[in-house]
């Protein structure tokens, strides 16, 4: 799960992490108001969306008085910000973080992450600040230096001096990068982060350290213990289509074609997308329902994947293991009867009584193409999204 | 033989007493696996489907002498389970349960350090050696005793891969489900060793999917240490970046686990490639044939 940099900065505060003063604003005359309160200038108002890259798209703007924090909090809410991370649709901005700014002498990196190859959790720090970090990671790795954490003791201030040291942080500030960095590690493991970001966390021409943006990533599988976190979700921010399915157990991703799929099980789920690709098709998206899906979960699925208006197409494929295929078969039928699909069903059922299960669709006076090979199953859906005969 | 379940495996179910942890035991059983007690924490000295309950696995393991368990118990409660199992010694630990929150799963692979205890998942289908010992949730008869070891990351497409396998009249030695978490249990090179030292074991299929650097690591394993053939199929090929694909470790994060990455690595080391998923027993088929 993924919130905002306003709720970030506060859950960082409250762990003891030096973040500049400010407040979240939904319209400009909140914005001057918090401006007010802040009583320095210059302030700078930052749209609040799940993404990346706001600067360039005009998503921060800086504000030397009142009259430029209200026409800059005027034009940021309401607008559809485009980043290299939204997508060419952009997202509308409903919130934005009117906080004190300050002149910056450096920039660093600072982040947290599970290091999945040695099943431990790194803090990674980097003198090259503010930029994308991945394309360091990339281009010089050299540049990022890294500390794995040995889970049964946690991050020990030792390693912070290192990384401090490493950064080249000056000598009568090491105290406060080192509380930092153990700060971050500290909130990462306390909130169940996924990621633990500080890009860039700065050093101030008045010499002070600030974290000056934040991001923080949450485990969703940990969400049930950190009750707290999980209040800050902001629906408004996901995909509409996203949400309805996890909020009915089943795992969906909106993709760019128009074949609809609906598979069993996260694995054969991409491996059926891959083989529409394959046969020439596009998959419109990722649909996995789970072990045990229920009739009523396949109905919601339909319901789903036809919400998508570039649908041509939908293929439902089910390796019937516990459950069996007869069972599927009837909750598809159920489905497709209440849900009336306007566009061609391809079926393939295999697996566990898959006999009986492809009788019950044979039998059913609905209009659904059953074929039994999976290479099958994707060329007929192909078939079926161009409109040609199936 | 097979790798780390055979015949004389004798099984607990951590979880016996809840609904899919009572159903898959009695699946095991009719399998003919070697199910000899469970264990629910409170419901110690009574009996599902025949079999004793205990408090505690180190009961468990005293009264029956098990040396593997399963575990079914709820995603908060799974990490403890994995972790009592591992004290009380088994040699085998399968955990089922999907869900776990990753920072349990990081104090779970420290503990096990200086166990001999091995951990299969979790979030995964389980372990089974055809007609001797099923542990988890996969049809048991879809698999036919064979030559081929098989290792996924997933559980539906394990099921898919095995019925093309059978189907071709390809019988498995051990099929392994290592999960699709981000942290697990054992991995493929792990089992990959196990598979080249097996002499029952003739060719492995590997799949994997996007996410992590598995299967690279996989790759660098098989170009030094593996004699054996290996069949690969990498699902995940038209999945975008930053995007969980169901399983909480299929994220193409940073730019880094596409599927493209991973096919060059184990083209690289010599493994043969299902471009399709609905291949990979004719893949199997083809690469035995020049074998």
């Amino acid at each position: 799960m993924n919130i905002h940099e306003y709720q970030a900065k506060s859950i960082l505060r409250s762990h003891g992490m030096m973040v500049p003063p400010g407040e979240v604003a939904e319209t400009p005359d909140e914005a001057v108001q918090i401006a007010r309160n802040l009583k320095q200038f210059p302030v700078v108002i930052k749209a609040q969306i799940h993404a990346g890259g706001r600067g360039k798209g005009g998503g921060i703007l800086l504000a030397q008085d009142l009259d430029q924090v209200r026409s800059a909090a005027d034009r940021i809410l309401g607008m559809q910000l485009i980043t290299h991370q939204t997508g060419p649709e952009g997202k509308l901005v409903r919130k934005v973080l009117v906080e004190a700014a300050f002149e910056i002498e450096r920039e660093f990196y600072l982040g947290v992450a599970l290091d999945r190859a040695s099943s431990r959790i790194v803090v990674m720090a980097s003198a090259e600040g503010g930029v994308e970090i991945e394309e360091v990671a990339a281009q010089t790795p050299e540049k990022i230096l890294r500390e794995t954490v040995d889970p049964a003791i946690g991050l020990q201030a030792f390693q912070a001096r290192k990384l401090a040291y490493g950064l080249g942080i000056p000598n009568e500030l090491i105290r406060d990068a080192v509380r930092m960095i153990l700060t971050l590690y500290e909130t990462f493991v306390t909130c169940d982060c996924s990621l633990a970001e500080i890009n860039p966390l700065v050093l101030t021409k008045n010499n002070q350290l600030l974290a000056l943006d934040a991001k923080l990533n949450f485990d969703d599988n940990a969400l049930s213990r950190q009750k707290q976190i999980a209040g800050m979700r902001d629906v408004a921010e996901e995909d509409p289509r996203e949400l309805e399915a996890s909020e009915n157990g089943l795992s969906y991703v909106s993709l760019d074609g128009n074949i609809g799929c609906m598979v069993n099980g996260a694995g054969l789920a991409m491996a059926t997308m891959d083989l529409i690709k394959l046969h020439g098709g596009e998959p419109a998206n990722f649909l996995d329902v789970g072990g045990g899906a229920s009739a009523e979960q396949v109905t919601k699925a339909f319901h789903i994947i036809l919400a998508d208006p570039k649908i041509q197409a939908i293929l439902v494929n089910i390796f019937g293991g516990i459950m069996k295929c007869d069972v599927i078969a009837a909750g598809i039928l159920e489905a497709a009867g209440q849900t009336r699909i306007p566009v061609p069903l391809v079926v393939r059922l295999e697996g566990t009584n898959v006999e009986l299960g492809r009788k019950l669709l044979a039998e059913s006076d609905l209009d659904i193409i059953a074929v039994e090979g999976l290479a099958e199953a994707a060329q007929k859906a192909v078939d079926a999204a161009r409109g040609g005969p199936v | 033989m097979s790798i780390l379940v055979n015949r004389e495996t004798r099984v607990i179910c951590q979880g016996i007493t809840g609904s899919a942890g009572s159903f898959h035991t009695q699946r095991a059983l009719e399998y003919g696996t070697q199910v000899v007690g469970g264990v629910t924490p409170g419901k110690g000295g009574s009996q599902v489907l025949g079999l004793p309950v205990f408090d505690t696995v180190q009961q468990a393991v005293r009264e029956t002498g098990a040396n593997a368990s399963v575990i079914f118990v709820p995603a908060a409660f799974a990490a403890d389970a994995i972790l009592e199992a591992a004290d009380a010694g088994l040699d085998l630990v399968v955990c089922i349960t999907e869900g776990i929150p990753v920072l349990d799963m990081v104090k779970v692979k420290r503990f096990l350090l200086d166990k001999k205890t091995r951990l299969i998942g979790p979030n995964g289908p389980g372990i089974i050696t055809p007609d001797e010992c099923k542990i988890g949730i996969m049809p048991g008869y879809i698999h036919t005793p064979g030559k081929i070891g098989l290792i996924s990351r997933s559980g539906t497409l394990t099921y898919e891969a095995v019925d093309q396998l059978t189907k071709r009249g390809l019988g498995q030695s051990t099929c392994i489900g290592i999960g699709g978490d981000p942290v697990n249990g054992l991995s493929f090179v792990d089992v990959l060793a196990l598979f080249e030292e097996d002499p029952d074991t003739d060719a492995v299929v590997l799949i994997g999917e996007i996410g992590g650097t598995a299967e690279e690591d996989a790759a660098a394993f098989v170009r030094e240490k593996m004699t054996k053939p290996i069949v690969a199929f990498i699902a995940g090929r038209t999945a975008p970046k930053g995007k969980r694909m169901g399983h909480a470790g299929a994220i193409i994060s940073g730019g880094k686990g596409t599927a493209a990455e991973k096919v060059t690595a184990l083209k690289d080391a010599g493994i043969w490639i299902a471009e399709s998923p609905a291949t990979i027993g004719q893949t199997m088929q083809q690469c035995l044939a020049q074998n």
